[in-house]
């Protein structure tokens, strides 16, 4: 039953392979129209523009793709729920490793796999998804994300939107040449003549020049739309529960708000397209319409891959994973649906993700808790409420050489002090200005600041 | 001509034991890939017999008098931990289970259990626990089919007769409403 990735590769190949053919011919053709001959030489250019593509995509971080989002690793302390459900989830899928959890505070409600190696795979949720799902649900997107990473969606992806970029430049560059280059022509054939064969070529590659970049997007999208399908169907497989993934794509995607940070580079990645508010059901979208997602995770009669492969049958009338890799699949039945209600509370959600951001949360005895962006330099802020100036808890050194200072591990000679006030979640600030956070199970003696990683001492 | 066939005959037997090389390697990947799940119930199981003393402690606090209960869930977890055998363990595990239900049934009529941090926080690891548990025995039971499946049908079962591989047995779950985790309810 994990054959059919095996299968899928096989197909993945394929299309990378056809595209790889329409950017060689484009480079043949090109070369031969530019000089009589140059059809080698094409070929150099065109593998050369791949090979600078490729070059730039290996060497660029990860953190590229989220660029303008101010994305903040969780930790179990902060939303032990959501933790849990994507160790759930690596562990039904097999993964082998646990990836990282970022969260995005943006009010779209969606989610994405990044990674092309296990070491730095991530999956990143929107505190708009947060909001809005419940466990069920929760766990039906993960195991999708999780599904994208199974597949190695990513790398795939990467490799697909290379190919693209290059079949892109490479007939950009020709339409340009040609344009030049064509009215160089135009004179020479005036004095020779013979200019039938010449035009029938001259044609042929206008529209392969034109056709290309066409052909080599509708081949990107279709795989796209196909792994969209396939991560839906391990999710169900994972989750045995293909109902929380289907009532978490009509929940995204009846929220009209386009997702900030995302680009048409980016957009395969997430769980519904981020960029259409309503879903096109075009040759050119990333994402299967969300309907015909949903018709199909409702119309599985099962869990199992050929469930899905039964019920995408029935709702698109052709197949979407190979038969051949479903030979020998067993049944396998769907679970009840949990009691589980949402994962946070709005509240909840806006502590977590102030926490995350680096916020100091201080509560003023009115009962109002004020949150302090990481760079506010005074000493004490005014309650907005009741009007009463409120110290800013911070480390400081201690108040006099100690008779017998505390043998700390460190190089450091005299650590930074902090007395906690209670037991629950506590921020103060370092010397350094940078806020750090005490969970209610934080128990160490001492923490470390990330930022001037000088050594303060808990009281 | 008979050079013809001596190449012919060559290449056969090349082919046939890269073929032999093949299916005996995709069984050991398969197994390798069965027992690494196996390991993984493990990992969750002894997890859940750690959390279980300190659940314990902690409801011993608010409810000491519900003295059998309490009792049953050591007694269940002390099973679990020296049951041996894929089989005799799924049976300790789903009783574990059983008994881990009727404590949290119990803690019900206790709102000062309930409302206890401590509690709150074992609460979400154990019932996180259980469904690590269901999951880890899902990944364990499709691994192990398809390891069955590949000794089973022809020809790859001539190559796992050849070198022992065992049938995998199932960690199955007897009672249907058993087979997820317990929902655990306040």
């Amino acid at each position: 039953m994990w054959e059919q990735i095996q299968t899928n590769r096989r197909r993945s190949a394929v299309l990378i392979t056809g595209m790889a053919m329409v950017l060689l011919l484009l480079g043949y053709v090109g070369g031969e129209l530019l000089v009589p001959g140059g059809g080698i030489i094409g070929l150099g250019v065109a593998l050369i523009i791949w090979g600078i593509q490729m070059a730039v995509y290996a060497a660029s971080p990860q953190s590229l793709l989220l660029q303008g989002a101010s994305a903040r690793e969780l930790h179990k302390e902060d939303t032990p729920q959501l933790f849990n459900v994507v160790e759930e989830m690596a562990i039904a899928s097999g993964l082998g490793f646990t990836p990282k959890i970022y969260l995005v505070e943006d009010p779209a409600p969606n989610a994405f796999a990044l990674g092309r190696k296990p070491e730095n795979s991530a999956v990143i949720v929107t505190t708009g998804l947060l909001h809005r799902l419940n466990r069920d649900e929760l766990q039906g997107v993960i195991a999708h994300e999780i599904g994208h990473l199974k597949n190695r969606d990513v790398q795939f992806m990467t490799l697909a939107a290379v190919m693209l970029g290059s079949v892109v430049i490479l007939s950009e560059i020709l339409w340009r040449s040609l344009r030049l280059g064509g009215r160089g022509r135009s004179r020479s054939s005036s004095r020779g003549g013979g200019g039938q064969a010449q035009l029938i070529i001259l044609i042929i590659s206008l529209l392969l020049v034109v056709l290309g970049p066409l052909l080599a997007q509708l081949l990107y999208f279709a795989c796209s739309r196909k792994r969209e399908y396939l991560a839906d169907a391990s999710s169900a497989q994972f989750t045995r529960y293909p109902e929380g993934l289907a009532s978490a794509l009509e929940k995204i995607s009846s929220t009209p708000v386009n997702v900030s940070f995302a680009s048409k580079a980016t957009a395969p990645m997430f769980i519904v397209n981020p960029l259409a508010a309503k879903g096109g059901a075009g040759l050119f979208s990333t994402h299967p319409p969300t309907d015909n997602r949903v018709r199909v995770l409702r119309g599985m009669s099962g869990a199992s891959f050929a469930a899905y492969e039964a019920a995408f049958r029935k709702a698109q009338g052709s197949s979407i994973i190979g038969a051949d890799s479903l030979r020998h699949a067993q049944p396998v039945s769907i679970r009840d649906a949990s009691d589980q209600g949402p994962i946070e509370s709005h509240t909840g959600i806006k502590s977590i993700s102030n926490r995350a951001m680096g916020y100091l949360r201080l509560r003023c005895h009115c009962g109002l808790e004020v949150s302090i962006p990481e760079g506010y330099d005074q000493n004490s802020i005014r309650c907005i409420r009741c009007g009463s100036e409120l110290p800013i808890p911070s480390a400081a050194a201690p108040p006099m050489p100690m008779v017998a200072p505390p043998v700390i591990p460190t190089h450091d000679a005299t650590p930074l002090q902090y007395k906690r006030t209670g037991k629950g979640w506590e921020s103060f600030r370092c010397a350094c200005g940078r806020t750090i956070q005490l969970s209610p199970s934080f128990a160490a003696p001492h923490v470390r600041c990330g930022a001037c990683q000088r050594l303060i001492q808990i009281n | 001509m008979s050079i013809i066939l001596l190449v012919l005959a060559i290449a056969v037997v090349v082919l046939l034991l890269a073929w032999v090389a093949g299916a005996y390697n995709g069984l050991i990947r398969l197994r390798n890939q069965v027992e690494n799940a196996w390991s993984q119930i493990d990992v969750q199981l002894k997890r859940r017999h750690d959390l279980i003393p300190n659940l314990v402690e902690t409801v011993k606090g608010y409810a000491g008098h519900e003295r059998a209960t309490l009792e049953n869930v050591i007694k269940a977890r002390n099973m679990a931990i020296a049951a041996k055998g894929v089989g005799e363990r799924a049976e300790a595990e789903n009783f574990l289970s059983g008994t881990l239900k009727s404590l949290f049934a119990v803690a019900e009529a206790y709102p000062n259990l309930k409302a206890d941090q401590n509690f709150m926080r074992l609460q979400e690891e154990l019932t996180s626990t259980e469904n690590k548990v269901a999951f880890s025995r899902q990944f364990y039971n499709d691994s192990a089919m398809t390891f069955n499946t590949r000794r089973e049908v022809f020809p790859t079962n001539i190559i796992a007769n050849m070198f022992n591989f065992a049938r995998r047995e199932f960690f199955e779950v007897k009672d249907a409403a058993q087979r997820e985790a317990p929902q655990v309810k306040f």
